[in-house]
């Protein structure tokens, strides 16, 4: 894992002198809220609708145990006992004071953690693929190039203040488990017919209210040129992306009304005079962070069989875990959606007892998905059922990953400030409906997905069921799609037809579950049959 | 005519009025232009060498397009002054440095203390944005 | 009626106007009229309360409710956490919010 060095861990300490002395201008009246609110943003401070929000930044998903310890202790001594882990791999506290803020942001800075561009119209958090280091399936770890790029883009200069939000995220194998087709820029990782590894760059994807998935702008970026290409593809955005309108200022609508030729035409130009400035790190930085991300001492020995006697764990094997690059290991995923719970919610006990988990038996990491789920990355086979023991005793040990009870939920009207419908009783309506583990095994593989409001934070377009909560004059209605998927193979999730009330929204999505059911082949997924068979069967179930 | 709070250069301070950029195209003679959000900096390129000062007009602080416009004409030679004017605010002033300005003209006076605190704020930097003249940490840790 | 509502500045709690000061209950609050905007800026600028706007609402006897599920839900807490809100140990205070 990346560890500071005194440069990285000066540049937070600034950070959090610099947010004392913008908190100490706001009390004392120097600055006004609209003065304020900006500068709060781009350090992932909201105001929502109980309180101020604090939005912590998890680079890349990546987490040691000491500093998920820290997340655990900061929910109990500056909040209400629980942290609520996010579809961008961060983690945000709802129950903040302003005034308490940058001692929060000092603590954090004690484990080389932050909240810097966690929010605002900057480049935000890279997010990676949690399975990063471990997958079987990947050509290289993602993460050192997403750590090369985290420290480009923390304070960059000239893009802090962009038309709107940037998000990037950086994955390197074919199975896409970030979403990256759906971020403003999404990097991948390959190899070129030299055997060489260079970045393909896609832009101008996203969710929100014009769901767009981003075309690739160049298919192979030698190393040696990342920071620059990545900052001509910026530049031509801070010039030329909209500003007269909020919603049309992401960069999916540039690409879009450009056409994609024509802003690679203009990336391209930019970065053809970048490189003539000497703005590119040289190959022994990328060097220098690479080596904080060699593997850990795996023993060769760790015998490869799994001893799945007690049906519950077998269960919990079978859903929550992934092949892992060495044989006697294995990826297991944490579900932090309990039948009923709060989707990506944990409590300070809960944090603190899967950072021991990740200190005892992960080699000290674990990490944060964007379903709002944790990973103990490297966990030996031999100690997986002592791990899923103390989970199932803290209330975490649900079998139930990709499955309908895997909802990803945004924390919707309940603690939204922008949300127009509730989001979290819908998905406890749902795990409830669908709770029994036979039904979940039935149904298989089913990505569903809530946002409370058309920004899609709950990324609903990308579900393979996608729910959307909107407000019917001052009355919360859902409208249903089907058919997103943000894997390789994505797509965007279309709409089924007229909304319905929270207990209906639950119903339909039974029935269509029982359509699934009823014309499923072979080992198609509800997604498959989906795609093959079309709307209309569905259609005539649920409104029939 | 707006007031100049800070400056960071040796030269004497230039008074010429600051011309639009669309009028400055016919203009042969005049050495100072206010680039507004919506222009293309670079439509000054081939005019570099009589011009003495470039303000970079600043409606709202959150429209960011002034930062790119200022650091691409240094980055074409520029050497002028090179001026933020209108809402020009403390916590943007070390960035503002770090793209070309060397001169800021805001709207409202900025409190001196807390600007001299901005303008030192970070001891070091991750980008190298060359404009500013200063070393990356990239280029700390591989010194060549 | 029409009521006053917005944040305070350092606890960021939600906050009622009740016509002399700023109250966590929002069944303190006060028909401000048509004097809110006026009370917005004279409040904001000591600082009494920031983010401040008016909504509309309903007094009977049993206390007052904003007309708009967003603000009923300010007003009492999360729905899923009714153990946060400002009635804990009431199971039908979401029943007021629906």
């Amino acid at each position: 894992m990346y560890k500071y060095d005194e440069y990285d861990q000066q540049m937070v300490d600034t950070r959090v002198a610099e947010f004392r002395d913008q908190v100490r201008r706001r009390i004392s009246g120097e600055l006004t809220e609209d003065q304020f609110k900006p500068l709060r943003l781009q350090n992932g401070l909201y105001l929502q609708l109980h309180a101020y929000m604090l939005r912590v930044a998890v680079p890349y998903g990546t987490l040691n145990s000491v500093q998920m310890r820290l997340l655990g202790d900061i929910a109990d001594k500056y909040d209400r006992g629980y942290g609520h882990f996010t579809t961008r791999q961060n983690i945000q506290y709802n129950w903040i004071k302003l005034d308490e803020t940058p001692d929060i942001l000092a603590e954090l800075a004690t484990v080389e953690m932050h909240a810097i561009q966690t929010s605002g119209n900057c480049i935000r958090n890279i997010s990676s693929d949690q399975f990063a280091g471990a997958a079987a399936d990947e050509i290289v770890d993602p993460r050192p190039y997403a750590e090369l790029l985290r420290q480009w883009s923390s304070f960059h200069p000239e893009f802090l203040v962009l038309p709107r939000k940037f998000k990037i995220a950086v994955i390197a194998s074919e199975k896409d488990r970030a979403a990256m087709r759906l971020h403003d820029i999404g990097i991948k990782m390959v190899k070129n017919d030299a055997g060489e590894i260079g970045a393909q760059f896609y832009a101008g994807g996203g969710m929100g209210r014009t769901p767009m998935i981003a075309p690739m702008i160049r298919d192979f970026v030698p190393l040696d040129q990342l920071i620059t290409f990545a900052e001509a593809c910026l530049r031509v955005y801070n010039r030329y992306g909209r500003r007269d309108n909020k919603y049309k200022a992401r960069i999916k609508i540039l690409v879009h009304e450009l056409g994609r030729d024509e802003y690679v035409r203009q990336v391209e130009e930019e970065f053809a005079h970048l490189l003539t400035q000497p703005i590119e790190p040289p190959l022994a930085e990328l060097e220098r962070i690479k080596a904080h991300f060699t593997n850990p001492a795996f023993d060769a020995g760790a015998p490869d069989d799994l001893d799945i006697s007690d049906p519950d764990f077998r269960l919990w094997v079978e859903r929550n875990t992934t092949a892992h690059k060495a044989p006697g290991y294995i990826i297991a995923t944490i579900s932090l959606k309990p039948v009923g719970g709060i989707p990506g919610d944990a409590t300070a006990d809960q944090i603190r007892l899967m950072a021991d988990l990740g200190r005892d038996y992960s080699f000290d990491e674990l990490r944060v998905t964007h379903s709002q789920n944790i990973v103990l990355p490297h966990v030996k086979k031999a100690d997986l059922y002592t791990v899923w023991k103390a989970l199932d005793e803290a209330g975490i040990g649900t079998a139930n990953i990709d499955t309908v009870g895997d909802i990803i939920a945004c924390p919707g009207l309940d603690y939204c400030s922008l949300a127009n419908a509730r989001s979290i009783p819908v998905a406890q309506k749902i795990s409830e409906r669908f709770g029994s583990a036979q039904k979940q095994a039935e149904i298989g593989e089913l990505k569903l997905k809530i946002s409370g409001c058309i920004n899609a934070c709950g990324h609903h377009h990308a579900g393979h069921i996608g729910i959307l909560g909107v407000d019917k004059k001052g009355v919360e209605n859902y409208q249903l799609s089907f058919g997103g998927s943000e894997g390789a193979d994505t797509s965007l999730a279309k709409i089924t037809g007229p909304g319905f009330d929270e207990d209906g929204v639950v119903d339909a999505v039974e029935k269509a579950t029982q359509v699934y059911l009823a014309n499923k082949q072979g080992e198609e997924r509800f997604l498959d049959t989906y795609r093959r068979i079309g709307m209309d069967p569905f259609k005539e179930a649920i409104y029939g | 005519m707006v007031e100049v709070q800070f400056r960071f250069r040796d030269d004497e301070a230039v008074n010429d009025p600051a011309i639009t950029v669309d009028a400055f195209a016919e203009q042969t003679n005049a050495t100072a232009v206010r680039i507004e959000p919506g222009d293309d900096a670079r439509d000054l390129m081939p005019h570099l060498d009589r011009l003495a000062l470039i303000e970079v007009n600043f409606p709202a602080w959150t429209d960011g397009r002034g930062y790119s416009a200022a650091r691409i004409l240094r980055e074409a030679g520029y050497t002028g002054e090179m001026r933020a004017v209108g809402d020009v605010v403390i916590d943007m002033l070390g960035h503002l440095q770090r793209c070309g300005f060397d001169a800021f003209a805001p709207d409202k006076a900025l409190n001196p203390d807390d600007a001299k605190n901005a303008f030192a704020r970070w001891d070091n930097v991750y980008q190298a944005t060359v404009v500013d003249g200063r070393q990356a940490i990239w280029a700390k840790r591989h010194p060549a | 009626m029409k009521i006053l509502t917005g944040n305070d500045l350092k606890s960021g709690a939600v906050i009622w106007w009740t016509g002399v000061g700023w109250s966590l209950d929002v069944n303190d609050s006060a028909d401000v009229a048509d004097s809110g905007a006026a009370l917005i800026a004279r409040e904001e600028g000591v600082q009494n309360v920031f983010a401040a706007y008016v909504v509309d609402g309903v007094k009977d006897e049993t206390g007052v409710r904003p007309a708009h599920i967003k603000e009923r839900i300010r007003a009492l807490g999360p729905t899923v956490r009714l153990d946060l809100t400002l009635k804990p140990s009431d199971p039908q205070a979401v029943n007021w919010v629906i």
